[in-house]
């Protein structure tokens, strides 16, 4: 995997673990508004990453996930399991 | 409904080609305290939890288990694949290549298939919840042993990171038994 790729990837799994721990967070604390906040500023950051990086090395996910461009990539390597050194 | 995400939760660099700890990783696989047991116990369970804030957590901790399995099996695979039948007998996993080559399979450390004997759901939640905090306990404690097992720094992260989340859950559990337990009882204690 390239080193941009790989870096636009690593900051996408950052950004995505904050959104993984508030939501368990928020699971138990539904009334908080401060964590709350901060999910949505994480959940905006993290959709803008994610389109950027469907646009350079195709798709994270399909099912109507986000529109896809021709040909279609989702069938293109490397698989999560088949990628180390990120 | 699932959406599968194409990359890790985290992300796993192995460095050097050691069989014998994929082997002990299997733990984590397929064995009893595994994220495979996790997923499912979680996953299973939420259909008869009495509050919506426990089935919200079980969906989403039971989700982000089936992210840990496949960080665990990427490690497993990445350990195996370039090993030859000759050297995983050498290294104690002619067993393992006898059955199943270099593919990885839910089976515990000592090649014991998968079994829902693993898990519970006795539709009773303060049952239920108790051993969602002691399963996330022995999780912890496998990770732990898994770490001395091998001198990779980057294993070593890989299952530091998963160890954290173990104890997240845990207190996650903690808290929604503790709502569960003063809706049960009527009186909200703070
Ligand atoms: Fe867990």
């Amino acid at each position: 995997m390239d080193p941009k790729q790989a870096q636009l990837l690593r900051e996408i799994q950052q950004l995505e673990f904050v959104a993984v721990e508030l939501t368990l967070f928020l699971d138990t604390h539904p009334g908080e508004q401060e964590p709350l906040n901060d999910y949505n500023l994480v959940t905006n950051h993290l959709n803008q990453l994610k389109a950027h990086y469907e646009k350079m090395y195709g798709p994270l996910a399909v099912y109507g996930f986000s529109p896809m461009e021709y040909p279609w990539r989702w069938t293109d390597g490397p698989w999560p399991w088949e990628t180390t050194h990120y | 409904m699932w959406i599968y995400e194409k990359k890790l939760e985290y992300p796993v660099r192995v460095h050097k080609t050691d069989p014998r700890m994929a082997k002990f990783l299997t733990a984590q696989y397929g064995g009893p305290d595994s994220e495979l047991s996790a997923a499912v116990r979680y996953l299973t369970q939420r259909y008869t939890m009495p509050t919506n804030k426990a089935k919200a957590l079980l969906t989403d901790i039971g989700t982000e288990e089936l992210a840990h399995w496949e960080i665990i099996a990427t490690m497993i695979y990445q350990l195996l694949k370039d090993m030859t039948a000759e050297q995983m007998r050498r290294e104690g996993l002619g067993d393992h290549f006898a059955e199943h080559d270099r593919a990885v399979y839910p089976a515990d450390a000592a090649g014991v298939p998968w079994t829902a004997a693993y898990i519970q759901a006795t539709g009773d939640p303060v049952t239920d919840l108790h051993e969602d905090m002691a399963a996330e306990q022995k999780a912890r404690t496998t990770y732990e042993h898994l770490i001395r097992l091998t001198d990779d720094p980057g294993i070593k992260d890989t299952l530091r990171f998963l160890r954290e989340r173990e104890v997240v859950h845990f207190q996650r559990f903690g808290e929604a038994l503790d709502d569960i337990q003063e809706e049960m009882t009527g009186k909200k204690i703070f």
